[in-house]
Protein backbone atom coordinates (compact mmCIF):
# COMPACT_ATOMS: atom_id res chain seq x y z
CA UNK A 1 0.00 0.00 0.00
CA UNK A 2 3.02 2.48 0.58
CA UNK A 3 4.21 1.62 -2.01
CA UNK A 4 1.47 2.33 -4.28
CA UNK A 5 1.47 5.61 -2.15
CA UNK A 6 4.69 6.09 -3.49
CA UNK A 7 4.35 5.19 -6.72
CA UNK A 8 1.57 7.45 -6.86
CA UNK A 9 3.23 10.16 -5.89
CA UNK A 10 6.30 9.87 -8.29
CA UNK A 11 4.16 9.49 -11.47
CA UNK A 12 2.18 12.93 -10.13
CA UNK A 13 5.60 14.68 -9.71
CA UNK A 14 6.78 14.13 -13.25
CA UNK A 15 3.21 14.51 -14.45
CA UNK A 16 3.53 18.00 -12.86
CA UNK A 17 5.25 19.89 -15.65
CA UNK A 18 8.19 22.19 -14.97
CA UNK A 19 6.06 24.93 -16.73
CA UNK A 20 3.20 24.55 -14.36
CA UNK A 21 5.79 25.88 -10.92
CA UNK A 22 5.95 29.06 -8.92
CA UNK A 23 9.15 30.11 -9.69
CA UNK A 24 9.94 29.77 -5.96
CA UNK A 25 9.11 26.02 -6.36
CA UNK A 26 11.01 25.60 -9.17
CA UNK A 27 14.44 26.63 -7.71
CA UNK A 28 13.61 24.70 -4.79
CA UNK A 29 13.09 21.54 -7.18
CA UNK A 30 16.11 21.70 -9.09
CA UNK A 31 18.48 22.72 -6.30
CA UNK A 32 17.13 19.51 -4.35
CA UNK A 33 17.49 17.16 -7.50
CA UNK A 34 20.95 18.46 -8.20
CA UNK A 35 22.16 18.41 -4.02
CA UNK A 36 20.46 15.00 -4.25
CA UNK A 37 22.91 13.65 -6.80
CA UNK A 38 25.99 15.61 -5.69
CA UNK A 39 25.63 13.62 -2.31
CA UNK A 40 25.28 10.61 -3.90
CA UNK A 41 27.84 10.91 -6.70
CA UNK A 42 31.58 10.62 -5.23
CA UNK A 43 32.96 10.60 -8.84
CA UNK A 44 31.08 14.34 -9.01
CA UNK A 45 32.10 15.11 -5.94
CA UNK A 46 35.60 14.45 -6.52
CA UNK A 47 35.36 16.73 -9.59
CA UNK A 48 34.69 14.16 -12.91
CA UNK A 49 33.81 16.53 -15.37
CA UNK A 50 31.75 14.93 -17.79
CA UNK A 51 29.69 13.42 -15.42
CA UNK A 52 29.46 17.50 -13.80
CA UNK A 53 28.49 18.01 -17.18
CA UNK A 54 26.15 15.28 -18.09
CA UNK A 55 23.78 16.68 -14.82
CA UNK A 56 24.07 20.20 -15.86
CA UNK A 57 22.85 19.66 -18.95
CA UNK A 58 20.33 17.16 -18.03
CA UNK A 59 18.63 19.17 -15.16
CA UNK A 60 20.05 23.19 -14.86
CA UNK A 61 20.37 24.57 -18.15
CA UNK A 62 17.18 23.86 -19.61
CA UNK A 63 15.99 26.40 -17.00
CA UNK A 64 18.13 29.50 -17.88
CA UNK A 65 17.43 31.80 -20.81
CA UNK A 66 20.52 32.38 -21.70
CA UNK A 67 20.44 34.88 -25.15
CA UNK A 68 18.82 37.03 -22.04
CA UNK A 69 21.66 36.53 -20.18
CA UNK A 70 24.02 37.37 -22.96
CA UNK A 71 21.97 40.77 -24.10
CA UNK A 72 22.04 41.58 -20.54
CA UNK A 73 25.78 41.26 -19.87
CA UNK A 74 26.61 42.66 -23.57
CA UNK A 75 23.99 46.06 -22.44
CA UNK A 76 24.24 48.97 -24.38
CA UNK A 77 26.11 47.11 -27.76
CA UNK A 78 23.42 44.05 -27.69
CA UNK A 79 20.82 45.85 -30.59
CA UNK A 80 23.93 47.46 -32.38
CA UNK A 81 24.96 43.62 -33.04
CA UNK A 82 23.52 41.51 -36.43
CA UNK A 83 21.70 38.73 -35.62
CA UNK A 84 24.35 36.01 -36.37
CA UNK A 85 26.92 38.15 -34.24
CA UNK A 86 23.89 37.58 -31.33
CA UNK A 87 23.77 34.02 -31.79
CA UNK A 88 27.11 33.75 -31.73
CA UNK A 89 27.62 35.79 -28.49
CA UNK A 90 25.39 33.61 -26.82
CA UNK A 91 26.72 30.36 -27.24
CA UNK A 92 30.27 31.37 -26.68
CA UNK A 93 28.82 32.93 -23.49
CA UNK A 94 26.77 29.85 -22.70
CA UNK A 95 29.95 27.82 -23.57
CA UNK A 96 32.09 30.10 -21.12
CA UNK A 97 29.46 30.25 -18.15
CA UNK A 98 28.46 26.46 -18.06
CA UNK A 99 32.15 25.62 -18.40
CA UNK A 100 33.48 27.63 -15.02
CA UNK A 101 30.32 27.41 -12.75
CA UNK A 102 29.29 24.07 -12.88
CA UNK A 103 32.71 23.04 -11.61
CA UNK A 104 31.70 25.18 -8.57
CA UNK A 105 29.22 21.97 -7.56
CA UNK A 106 31.99 19.72 -6.43
CA UNK A 107 32.48 22.22 -3.24
CA UNK A 108 28.95 21.39 -2.41
CA UNK A 109 29.58 20.35 1.55
CA UNK A 110 26.17 20.04 3.52
CA UNK A 111 25.35 23.51 3.17
CA UNK A 112 21.49 24.34 3.71
CA UNK A 113 19.45 26.14 1.38
CA UNK A 114 16.83 28.44 2.76
CA UNK A 115 14.47 30.05 0.39
CA UNK A 116 13.09 33.64 1.19
CA UNK A 117 9.28 34.52 0.56
CA UNK A 118 8.22 36.24 -2.57
CA UNK A 119 8.12 39.59 -2.96
CA UNK A 120 6.10 39.89 -5.71
CA UNK A 121 2.69 40.41 -6.88
CA UNK A 122 0.65 37.39 -8.34
CA UNK A 123 0.47 38.40 -11.43
CA UNK A 124 4.39 39.01 -12.15
CA UNK A 125 6.41 38.18 -14.99
CA UNK A 126 9.79 38.84 -13.61
CA UNK A 127 10.29 37.91 -10.78
CA UNK A 128 13.42 37.51 -8.13
CA UNK A 129 13.97 34.51 -6.00
CA UNK A 130 16.04 34.52 -3.13
CA UNK A 131 17.95 32.13 -1.01
CA UNK A 132 20.15 32.22 1.20
CA UNK A 133 23.03 29.71 1.60
CA UNK A 134 23.87 28.68 5.48
CA UNK A 135 27.14 27.22 6.84
CA UNK A 136 28.31 27.09 10.26
CA UNK A 137 31.06 29.64 11.15
CA UNK A 138 30.54 32.08 8.01
CA UNK A 139 27.67 34.24 7.66
CA UNK A 140 25.34 33.31 5.08
CA UNK A 141 25.85 33.53 1.77
CA UNK A 142 22.63 34.88 -0.45
CA UNK A 143 21.87 33.54 -3.71
CA UNK A 144 19.01 35.17 -5.67
CA UNK A 145 17.56 33.75 -9.03
CA UNK A 146 16.27 36.60 -11.72
CA UNK A 147 13.74 34.79 -13.31
CA UNK A 148 11.28 35.65 -16.03
CA UNK A 149 7.54 33.89 -17.48
CA UNK A 150 7.85 32.37 -20.68
CA UNK A 151 5.55 29.93 -22.89
CA UNK A 152 8.11 27.33 -21.88
CA UNK A 153 8.07 27.70 -17.62
CA UNK A 154 10.07 30.22 -15.49
CA UNK A 155 13.37 30.83 -16.79
CA UNK A 156 16.55 31.85 -15.19
CA UNK A 157 17.87 34.92 -16.98
CA UNK A 158 20.40 36.07 -13.69
CA UNK A 159 22.42 34.54 -10.86
CA UNK A 160 23.49 37.04 -7.97
CA UNK A 161 25.69 35.36 -5.62
CA UNK A 162 26.39 37.53 -2.48
CA UNK A 163 25.53 40.48 -4.01
CA UNK A 164 27.74 39.74 -7.44
CA UNK A 165 25.90 39.54 -10.47
CA UNK A 166 27.33 36.77 -12.63
CA UNK A 167 25.55 37.90 -15.92
CA UNK A 168 26.06 42.19 -15.56
CA UNK A 169 29.83 41.34 -13.36
CA UNK A 170 30.94 40.91 -17.44
CA UNK A 171 29.57 44.20 -18.70
CA UNK A 172 32.42 46.61 -18.02
CA UNK A 173 34.96 43.89 -20.18
CA UNK A 174 32.45 43.47 -22.63
CA UNK A 175 32.10 47.25 -23.57
CA UNK A 176 35.95 47.49 -23.06
CA UNK A 177 36.78 44.65 -25.44
CA UNK A 178 33.88 46.06 -28.09
CA UNK A 179 35.06 48.94 -27.79
CA UNK A 180 38.51 47.95 -28.70
CA UNK A 181 37.58 45.58 -31.33
CA UNK A 182 33.81 45.97 -32.14
CA UNK A 183 31.40 42.97 -31.27
CA UNK A 184 33.68 40.49 -33.80
CA UNK A 185 36.62 41.27 -31.50
CA UNK A 186 34.32 40.40 -28.41
CA UNK A 187 33.62 37.16 -29.96
CA UNK A 188 37.24 36.53 -31.01
CA UNK A 189 38.62 36.97 -27.15
CA UNK A 190 35.42 34.72 -26.00
CA UNK A 191 36.02 31.63 -28.51
CA UNK A 192 39.65 31.88 -27.26
CA UNK A 193 39.34 32.37 -23.99
CA UNK A 194 36.93 29.03 -24.03
CA UNK A 195 39.54 27.15 -26.07
CA UNK A 196 42.10 27.63 -23.98
CA UNK A 197 39.69 26.65 -20.61
CA UNK A 198 39.29 23.48 -23.09
CA UNK A 199 42.64 22.70 -23.29
CA UNK A 200 43.20 23.26 -19.84
CA UNK A 201 40.88 20.98 -18.20
CA UNK A 202 41.17 18.74 -21.16
CA UNK A 203 45.10 18.40 -19.86
CA UNK A 204 44.11 18.06 -16.35
CA UNK A 205 41.73 15.18 -16.92
CA UNK A 206 44.50 13.06 -18.59
CA UNK A 207 46.91 13.59 -15.45
CA UNK B 1 55.57 45.82 13.22
CA UNK B 2 51.85 47.58 13.24
CA UNK B 3 52.94 51.05 12.47
CA UNK B 4 54.97 50.06 10.57
CA UNK B 5 52.98 47.35 8.56
CA UNK B 6 50.28 50.17 8.33
CA UNK B 7 52.39 53.09 7.20
CA UNK B 8 53.74 51.48 4.62
CA UNK B 9 49.90 50.14 3.35
CA UNK B 10 48.90 54.02 4.22
CA UNK B 11 51.83 55.23 1.78
CA UNK B 12 51.39 52.99 -0.97
CA UNK B 13 47.85 54.22 -0.49
CA UNK B 14 48.68 57.96 -0.80
CA UNK B 15 50.86 57.31 -3.33
CA UNK B 16 48.54 55.40 -5.31
CA UNK B 17 45.75 58.88 -5.08
CA UNK B 18 48.28 61.33 -5.62
CA UNK B 19 51.01 60.56 -7.56
CA UNK B 20 49.61 58.16 -9.48
CA UNK B 21 45.91 59.41 -9.78
CA UNK B 22 46.96 62.41 -12.40
CA UNK B 23 48.11 60.11 -15.18
CA UNK B 24 46.96 56.56 -14.33
CA UNK B 25 44.41 55.61 -17.27
CA UNK B 26 42.87 56.73 -20.29
CA UNK B 27 39.58 56.02 -21.29
CA UNK B 28 38.56 53.16 -18.72
CA UNK B 29 36.26 52.73 -16.16
CA UNK B 30 35.30 56.13 -13.93
CA UNK B 31 35.17 54.02 -10.81
CA UNK B 32 38.90 52.93 -10.82
CA UNK B 33 40.66 56.35 -12.26
CA UNK B 34 43.91 54.20 -10.70
CA UNK B 35 43.40 51.56 -13.14
CA UNK B 36 47.51 51.90 -14.13
CA UNK B 37 48.82 51.30 -10.27
CA UNK B 38 46.37 49.34 -9.54
CA UNK B 39 46.84 46.70 -12.20
CA UNK B 40 50.33 46.63 -11.39
CA UNK B 41 49.49 45.99 -7.73
CA UNK B 42 47.19 43.13 -9.03
CA UNK B 43 49.73 41.62 -10.71
CA UNK B 44 52.23 41.77 -7.87
CA UNK B 45 49.98 40.08 -5.30
CA UNK B 46 49.11 37.96 -7.90
CA UNK B 47 52.30 36.89 -8.69
CA UNK B 48 53.05 36.40 -4.69
CA UNK B 49 49.90 34.35 -3.86
CA UNK B 50 51.06 32.15 -6.58
CA UNK B 51 54.37 31.77 -5.18
CA UNK B 52 53.59 31.78 -1.38
CA UNK B 53 50.71 32.28 0.12
CA UNK B 54 48.79 29.19 -2.61
CA UNK B 55 51.40 26.62 -2.01
CA UNK B 56 51.30 27.45 1.78
CA UNK B 57 47.63 27.56 2.03
CA UNK B 58 47.37 24.37 -0.23
CA UNK B 59 49.88 22.35 2.55
CA UNK B 60 48.42 23.43 5.46
CA UNK B 61 45.25 22.17 4.32
CA UNK B 62 46.63 19.25 3.17
CA UNK B 63 48.24 18.69 6.37
CA UNK B 64 45.40 19.55 8.73
CA UNK B 65 42.79 17.70 9.34
CA UNK B 66 39.45 19.23 8.31
CA UNK B 67 37.87 19.38 11.78
CA UNK B 68 40.40 21.24 13.49
CA UNK B 69 40.84 23.63 10.58
CA UNK B 70 37.05 24.53 10.83
CA UNK B 71 37.89 25.04 14.69
CA UNK B 72 41.04 27.67 14.00
CA UNK B 73 38.72 29.21 11.31
CA UNK B 74 35.66 30.07 14.00
CA UNK B 75 38.53 30.52 16.61
CA UNK B 76 39.20 34.08 14.35
CA UNK B 77 35.94 34.38 13.26
CA UNK B 78 34.53 34.54 17.03
CA UNK B 79 37.36 37.15 18.22
CA UNK B 80 36.17 39.39 15.18
CA UNK B 81 32.42 38.90 16.20
CA UNK B 82 32.70 41.62 18.97
CA UNK B 83 33.73 44.32 16.26
CA UNK B 84 31.56 43.18 13.85
CA UNK B 85 28.64 43.99 16.93
CA UNK B 86 29.72 47.08 17.45
CA UNK B 87 29.88 47.93 13.56
CA UNK B 88 26.14 46.68 13.62
CA UNK B 89 25.33 49.27 16.87
CA UNK B 90 27.14 51.98 15.14
CA UNK B 91 25.13 51.62 11.79
CA UNK B 92 21.50 51.72 13.85
CA UNK B 93 21.16 48.16 13.60
CA UNK B 94 21.52 47.81 17.44
CA UNK B 95 19.13 44.06 17.20
CA UNK B 96 21.53 42.68 14.90
CA UNK B 97 24.90 43.56 17.45
CA UNK B 98 22.85 41.85 20.46
CA UNK B 99 22.80 39.08 17.84
CA UNK B 100 27.27 39.26 17.84
CA UNK B 101 27.62 39.87 21.08
CA UNK B 102 25.09 36.83 22.17
CA UNK B 103 27.01 34.75 19.64
CA UNK B 104 30.48 35.96 21.01
CA UNK B 105 29.27 34.92 24.53
CA UNK B 106 27.69 31.61 23.75
CA UNK B 107 30.53 30.24 21.16
CA UNK B 108 33.55 31.40 23.92
CA UNK B 109 31.68 29.62 26.85
CA UNK B 110 29.64 26.62 25.34
CA UNK B 111 32.01 26.50 22.10
CA UNK B 112 34.80 26.41 24.51
CA UNK B 113 36.80 29.84 23.39
CA UNK B 114 34.85 29.74 20.00
CA UNK B 115 36.33 26.57 18.38
CA UNK B 116 32.64 25.52 17.75
CA UNK B 117 30.39 27.84 16.15
CA UNK B 118 27.05 26.38 18.29
CA UNK B 119 26.09 29.79 18.10
CA UNK B 120 24.83 29.51 14.52
CA UNK B 121 23.32 25.75 15.15
CA UNK B 122 21.56 28.02 17.53
CA UNK B 123 20.20 30.04 14.99
CA UNK B 124 22.39 33.42 15.86
CA UNK B 125 23.79 33.84 12.07
CA UNK B 126 27.11 35.08 12.05
CA UNK B 127 27.15 38.91 9.90
CA UNK B 128 30.18 40.25 8.60
CA UNK B 129 30.44 44.58 8.89
CA UNK B 130 33.70 46.11 9.03
CA UNK B 131 33.98 50.19 9.73
CA UNK B 132 33.94 50.69 5.68
CA UNK B 133 30.47 49.77 5.52
CA UNK B 134 29.69 51.51 8.44
CA UNK B 135 30.92 54.77 6.86
CA UNK B 136 28.89 53.85 3.59
CA UNK B 137 25.89 53.11 5.73
CA UNK B 138 25.90 57.02 6.98
CA UNK B 139 26.70 57.36 3.03
CA UNK B 140 30.07 57.74 2.41
CA UNK B 141 30.94 56.87 -1.06
CA UNK B 142 33.47 54.36 -1.67
CA UNK B 143 35.58 56.22 -3.52
CA UNK B 144 38.16 55.08 -6.08
CA UNK B 145 38.68 51.61 -6.50
CA UNK B 146 42.52 50.83 -5.10
CA UNK B 147 44.23 47.39 -4.66
CA UNK B 148 46.26 47.46 -1.88
CA UNK B 149 49.46 45.30 -1.45
CA UNK B 150 48.82 41.95 0.07
CA UNK B 151 45.26 43.00 1.26
CA UNK B 152 44.14 43.34 -2.27
CA UNK B 153 40.72 44.88 -3.46
CA UNK B 154 39.76 47.87 -1.69
CA UNK B 155 38.48 50.89 -2.08
CA UNK B 156 39.65 54.65 -0.57
CA UNK B 157 37.12 54.40 1.90
CA UNK B 158 37.40 50.99 2.69
CA UNK B 159 41.06 50.62 2.78
CA UNK B 160 41.50 53.87 5.16
CA UNK B 161 38.80 51.80 7.43
CA UNK B 162 40.45 49.22 7.43
CA UNK B 163 44.37 50.50 7.88
CA UNK B 164 43.43 53.10 10.29
CA UNK B 165 40.23 51.70 12.57
CA UNK B 166 39.34 47.97 11.78
CA UNK B 167 42.90 46.80 12.51
CA UNK B 168 42.89 49.01 15.87
CA UNK B 169 39.91 47.10 17.28
CA UNK B 170 41.49 44.01 16.28
CA UNK B 171 42.25 41.88 19.01
CA UNK B 172 45.19 40.02 17.52
CA UNK B 173 47.20 43.33 17.05
CA UNK B 174 47.49 43.41 20.73
CA UNK B 175 48.89 40.45 21.60
CA UNK B 176 51.91 41.06 24.01
CA UNK B 177 54.63 39.33 22.53
CA UNK B 178 55.65 40.91 18.94
CA UNK B 179 56.87 37.44 17.58
CA UNK B 180 53.87 35.58 18.45
CA UNK B 181 51.21 38.53 17.62
CA UNK B 182 53.19 38.17 13.86
CA UNK B 183 53.16 34.50 14.22
CA UNK B 184 49.65 33.91 14.77
CA UNK B 185 48.47 37.17 11.91
CA UNK B 186 50.13 35.51 9.53
CA UNK B 187 48.41 32.26 10.44
CA UNK B 188 45.22 33.77 10.27
CA UNK B 189 46.23 35.21 6.77
CA UNK B 190 47.23 31.60 5.76
CA UNK B 191 44.17 30.66 7.06
CA UNK B 192 41.90 32.81 5.25
CA UNK B 193 43.72 31.81 1.92
CA UNK B 194 43.09 28.25 2.79
CA UNK B 195 39.25 28.71 3.17
CA UNK B 196 39.16 30.25 -0.25
CA UNK B 197 41.04 27.26 -1.88
CA UNK B 198 38.02 25.29 -3.05
CA UNK B 199 36.56 27.83 -5.08
CA UNK B 200 40.12 28.00 -7.18
CA UNK B 201 40.83 29.72 -10.06
CA UNK B 202 37.20 29.82 -10.81
CA UNK B 203 37.19 33.77 -10.88
CA UNK B 204 40.20 33.83 -13.59
CA UNK B 205 38.73 31.16 -15.55
CA UNK B 206 35.65 32.36 -15.54
CA UNK B 207 37.05 36.43 -16.77
CA UNK B 208 38.35 37.87 -19.86
CA UNK B 209 40.03 40.07 -17.93
CA UNK B 210 40.81 38.64 -13.90
CA UNK B 211 41.61 42.23 -13.15
CA UNK B 212 38.58 43.71 -14.72
CA UNK B 213 36.65 40.69 -13.37
CA UNK B 214 37.97 41.12 -9.81
CA UNK B 215 36.99 44.54 -9.43
CA UNK B 216 33.79 44.69 -10.87
CA UNK B 217 33.09 41.77 -8.50
CA UNK B 218 34.35 43.63 -5.25
CA UNK B 219 32.72 46.74 -6.32
CA UNK B 220 29.39 44.48 -6.49
CA UNK B 221 29.74 42.62 -3.76
CA UNK B 222 30.72 45.82 -1.24
CA UNK B 223 27.42 47.79 -2.39
CA UNK B 224 25.89 44.61 -1.30
CA UNK B 225 27.43 44.58 1.94
CA UNK B 226 26.47 48.05 2.92
CA UNK B 227 23.49 47.20 2.29
CA UNK B 228 23.28 44.07 3.99
CA UNK B 229 22.35 42.16 0.72
CA UNK B 230 19.02 43.85 -0.12
CA UNK B 231 20.81 46.72 -2.09
CA UNK B 232 18.34 49.35 -3.90
CA UNK B 233 18.17 48.11 -7.66
CA UNK B 234 21.39 49.83 -9.24
CA UNK B 235 20.46 52.14 -11.97
CA UNK B 236 21.01 50.60 -15.72
CA UNK B 237 21.95 52.44 -18.14
CA UNK B 238 21.85 49.82 -20.70
CA UNK B 239 18.19 48.39 -19.94
CA UNK B 240 17.14 52.20 -20.19
CA UNK B 241 19.08 52.29 -24.29
CA UNK B 242 17.75 48.66 -24.78
CA UNK B 243 14.11 49.58 -24.64
CA UNK B 244 14.14 53.37 -26.00
CA UNK B 245 12.76 54.52 -22.42
CA UNK B 246 13.53 55.82 -19.34
CA UNK B 247 12.27 53.54 -16.56
CA UNK B 248 12.69 55.57 -13.13
CA UNK B 249 14.97 59.04 -12.15
CA UNK B 250 17.92 57.01 -11.20
CA UNK B 251 18.39 55.42 -14.38
CA UNK B 252 18.43 58.83 -16.22
CA UNK B 253 20.62 59.42 -13.14
CA UNK B 254 23.17 56.47 -14.12
CA UNK B 255 23.50 57.64 -17.57
CA UNK B 256 24.99 61.54 -16.47
CA UNK B 257 27.07 59.34 -14.33
CA UNK B 258 30.40 59.21 -16.59
CA UNK B 259 30.42 62.67 -17.21
CA UNK B 260 30.59 63.90 -13.52
CA UNK B 261 33.12 60.97 -13.21
CA UNK B 262 35.74 61.99 -15.70
CA UNK B 263 36.99 64.57 -13.36
CA UNK B 264 37.95 62.21 -11.11
CA UNK B 265 39.81 60.59 -13.84
CA UNK B 266 41.58 63.60 -14.21
CA UNK B 267 42.49 63.46 -10.42
CA UNK B 268 45.56 66.51 -10.53
CA UNK B 269 43.04 69.13 -10.94
CA UNK B 270 40.37 68.06 -8.31
CA UNK B 271 43.12 67.82 -6.25
CA UNK B 272 44.76 71.35 -6.66
CA UNK B 273 41.34 72.80 -6.71
CA UNK B 274 40.75 70.93 -3.55
CA UNK B 275 40.16 73.91 -0.75
CA UNK B 276 37.05 74.61 -2.22
CA UNK B 277 34.35 71.86 -1.87
CA UNK B 278 32.65 70.53 -4.79
CA UNK B 279 28.99 71.33 -4.65
CA UNK B 280 27.29 69.28 -7.37
CA UNK B 281 25.91 72.29 -8.99
CA UNK B 282 29.45 73.24 -9.53
CA UNK B 283 30.71 69.63 -10.48
CA UNK B 284 27.44 69.73 -13.27
CA UNK B 285 28.07 72.91 -14.32
CA UNK B 286 32.12 72.03 -15.31
CA UNK B 287 31.31 68.37 -16.26
CA UNK B 288 29.51 68.32 -19.61
CA UNK B 289 31.98 71.26 -21.05
CA UNK B 290 35.30 70.82 -20.76
CA UNK B 291 36.69 67.18 -20.97
CA UNK B 292 35.05 66.72 -24.25
CA UNK B 293 37.54 69.25 -25.52
CA UNK B 294 40.52 68.37 -23.53
CA UNK B 295 40.45 64.54 -23.89
CA UNK B 296 39.62 63.27 -27.36
CA UNK B 297 39.86 60.29 -25.49
CA UNK B 298 37.17 60.37 -23.46
CA UNK B 299 34.90 60.89 -26.32
CA UNK B 300 33.81 57.22 -25.84
CA UNK B 301 32.51 58.03 -22.72
CA UNK B 302 30.76 60.47 -23.22
CA UNK B 303 28.83 59.17 -26.60
CA UNK B 304 28.11 56.61 -24.02
CA UNK B 305 26.16 59.02 -21.80
CA UNK B 306 24.21 61.07 -24.51
CA UNK B 307 22.79 57.59 -25.93
CA UNK B 308 19.75 58.60 -27.98
CA UNK B 309 16.61 58.25 -26.51
CA UNK B 310 17.75 58.52 -23.18
CA UNK B 311 16.89 61.97 -21.83
CA UNK B 312 18.27 63.63 -19.58
CA UNK B 313 16.50 64.31 -16.44
CA UNK B 314 17.86 67.28 -14.68
CA UNK B 315 15.47 66.56 -11.34
CA UNK B 316 17.52 63.63 -10.39
CA UNK B 317 21.24 64.85 -11.14
CA UNK B 318 21.80 65.37 -7.19
CA UNK B 319 21.33 61.78 -6.45
CA UNK B 320 24.00 60.82 -8.76
CA UNK B 321 26.34 62.37 -7.90
CA UNK B 322 26.46 60.78 -4.26
CA UNK B 323 28.74 58.39 -4.76
CA UNK B 324 30.72 60.59 -7.52
CA UNK B 325 30.53 63.40 -5.02
CA UNK B 326 32.04 61.74 -2.09
CA UNK B 327 34.63 59.83 -3.61
CA UNK B 328 35.84 63.49 -5.56
CA UNK B 329 35.63 64.97 -1.67
CA UNK B 330 37.89 61.59 -0.40
CA UNK B 331 40.41 61.71 -2.91
CA UNK B 332 41.03 65.47 -2.84
CA UNK B 333 40.57 65.59 0.96
CA UNK B 334 42.38 62.85 1.94
CA UNK B 335 45.85 64.10 1.62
Amino acid sequence: MKFFFGLCLSLFATAVAAQDLAPDALVKKISDEVIDIVKQDKDIQAGHQKKINDLVDAKVLPHFNFSRMTALAVGRNWPKATPEQQKALTSEFRTLLVRTYSSALTTYKNQVIEFKPLRDAAGDTDVMVRTQVKQPGTEPVGIDYSMEKTPGGWKVYDVVVGGVSLVTNYRETFNAQVRDGGVDGLIKSLVSKNRSLETTQASSKSK
Amino acid sequence: MMIILRRFLGLSLLTALVGLGGCATTGGNPRDPLEGYNRAMFGINDGLDKVIFKPVASGYKAVIPEFARTGVTNFFANLGDLWIGINNVLQGKVGAGAGDFGRFAMNSTIGILGLFDVASNAGLDKHNEDFGQTLGRWGVGSGAYVVLPLLGPSSVRDGFSQLFVDWHFDPLWYIGNVATRNEVITFRFIERRASLLDIGNLAEEAALDHYAYIRDAFLQRRRSQVYDGDPPPEADPDKASESGEIKDNSAAAQTRLPPAQILTQRGERVITAADEVLTPAREFALAPAEPVAARPEAGDVITAAYEPGVSVNSGSLPAVSDDARTGLAETSLRP
